[in-house]
């Protein structure tokens, strides 16, 4: 086997989305938005309206906050971009997919196969996961313009929805298709086989914690 | 007397350096894993993370967008003098911080933590954190940046002394999976491990032996020299490898560092740098001149001494280069 290298639009056909599979390498082409906590709270929570037209102009989100300053003049200076963890997200998703229509989800790390088969599919979505994670300057090559930044006044710089043109940006990895299925679980199981190998010998602490029971009327020692 | 203008402007220039280049200890550590790595997926991501490094180089550019916590060690030889005392030299560290966040531009990753204000510099109350040790003799002054992610690698437990070596190999092996899955950790990283003092100072040990010491670099007491060599092996055999995919390569390598505890307890830390491994480091004296290197050599013999006097070797091993 050898990996597959895949350019996918950012407005992409059910096609071109259905043909993924899991660890294939892919570029992408055309617009894409980030949107992290600050901005999910904004627009399903506070209502406020998206200041962008999706999905037409993007079905791809970016759980992303780029190293960036905006100008003096206005204009913007990206240097490196890299995903943050999507898990923290999960709770805004399947409101935040009805509402923008999004069939691309970028990210680190990825989801549950869940949230995948719970509410991706469901959309005709798909996860791409950053690859390192921290290619940050590759990614950055990959941005042929910043068209805008949106909502910066109200979230910062870290959390606001910047706008950028994708120019076989990537590599990225596809870690959920249409299947459900998730890459990190997939590779999860394999490693759980051996584990066992590594702890040999080892022994649980004398003092346990909060979490490795759940009953809190349970003493710890 | 050093002066001030020069610390700030070398602490502006080890801002862009820590963010943009990566140190030589670790890309030697990550090209032989690169090699080493026989399974497509983490192979394939580790020779994406060396033509990374190349891109930051060539751009000018961050390697990653995540760009830390930026935060400063200091060092300073006793003969030392700072023109305009510590005060001045905490205002630079603080304006340098500022500056390169807007000038390289790194992220402002800096929030306070209930209400999430961000003065989008990396500077607010205690960021970045500036920390001090000493050395006996020398007239110089050490900066030293480490740029160290901020959520995922690390954890800290009271163990015990009957839990020993079996236990200390459990909690390493439970952080190393706990954030090894789906490469939250950022590995194949320099894994750091405290062991002992306050609770405090365990988390600070475990971190100053991820981001202060190198690939390759070996504590002096060579029973835990050999516990370096084999918890490092120990983080391979796991069958984990980068971006938590099935893989031989979780750790680039294992550096352990101790302090004197409370006689009931072992606490104990785990940290884990990342795949960008930031530090940079110069070394500024009253002259004028700046050497700059990517070790901190920290961890002289008079940091680790035991005894009420220090009669010990008093210049700095280390030779800048």
């Amino acid at each position: 086997m050898s990996l597959r290298e895949v350019r996918l639009s950012t407005t992409p056909t059910s096609e071109a989305i259905s043909e993924l599979r899991l660890g294939d390498i892919v570029y992408l082409d055309g617009l894409m938005y980030t949107a992290r906590e600050g901005v999910y709270m904004r627009a399903l929570e506070d209502k406020a309206n998206i200041p962008m037209d999706l999905p037409s102009q993007s079905a791809a989100n970016f759980h992303c906050s780029p190293a960036a300053r905006i100008n003096p003049d206005g204009s913007f200076e990206m240097g490196a971009v890299t995903a943050t963890a999507s898990f923290r997200f999960r709770k805004w998703l399947p409101e935040w997919f009805e509402k923008t229509g999004a069939k691309i989800v970028v990210g680190k790390g990825g989801m549950t196969s869940e949230d995948y088969k719970g509410y991706f599919v469901p959309n005709g979505a798909i996860y791409l996961s950053t690859v390192g994670y921290g290619t940050g300057a590759l990614l950055g090559r990959g941005i042929e313009n910043v068209e805008a930044v949106h909502w910066n006044d109200e979230l910062g710089l870290a959390q606001a929805m910047w706008v950028i043109k994708c120019n076989k940006m990537g590599p990225f990895i596809v870690a959920s298709d249409l299947n459900g299925d998730c890459l990190f679980e997939r590779e999860n199981a394999k490693i759980a086989e051996n584990i066992d190998k590594a702890y040999e010998g080892t022994k649980p602490a004398v003092l346990k914690r909060y979490g490795e029971t759940d009953d809190r009327s349970d003493e710890l020692i | 007397m050093i002066n001030i203008d020069l610390i700030q402007k070398t602490a502006e220039d080890l801002m862009q350096k820590a963010a943009i280049e990566i140190p030589d200890d670790y890309l030697g550590g990550l090209k032989k894993a690169a090699k080493d790595e026989t399974n497509e997926l983490p192979s394939f991501v580790l020779n994406v993370m060396l033509d990374n490094y190349e891109a930051a180089k060539e751009d000018r550019c961050a390697m990653c967008g995540d760009t830390g916590v930026p935060r400063w060690f200091v060092k300073l030889g006793n003969e030392a003098t700072v023109e305009g005392g510590m005060f001045a030299l905490e205002k630079a560290l603080r304006s340098a911080t500022a500056k390169a966040t807007n000038g390289v531009p790194l992220r402002p990753n800096r929030v306070h933590p209930l209400w999430r204000t961000d003065h989008n510099n990396n500077v607010g109350i205690g960021a970045p954190e500036i920390e001090y040790g000493f050395e006996p003799e020398g007239e110089w002054i050490d900066l030293i940046t480490v740029h160290k992610g901020g959520l995922f690698g690390t954890d800290y437990r009271m163990l015990f002394p009957s839990d020993g070596i079996q236990g200390i190999k459990r909690f390493y092996l439970d952080s190393l999976m706990a954030f090894g899955k789906r490469g939250l950790a950022c590995q194949p990283a320099i894994i750091g491990i405290g062991l002992g003092g306050s609770k405090d100072a365990c988390m600070t040990l475990g971190k100053r032996a991820s981001t202060l010491r190198t690939v390759g670099s070996r504590n002096s007491d060579p029973k835990i020299a050999e516990m370096e060599d084999e918890f490092k092996e120990l983080g391979n055999s796991i069958g984990m490898g980068a971006m938590g995919f099935v893989g031989k390569n979780m750790v680039v390598d294992c550096n352990i560092e101790v302090g004197y505890c409370h006689t009931g307890g072992l606490p104990m830390s785990v940290h884990a740098f990342c795949l960008s491994s930031r530090r940079a480091v110069a070394r500024i004296f009253p002259d004028g001149r700046v050497e700059h290197r990517t070790d901190p050599d920290w961890f002289t013999p008079y940091q680790r001494r035991e005894t009420i006097e220090w009669e010990g070797v008093k210049e700095l091993a280390h030779e800048p280069s």
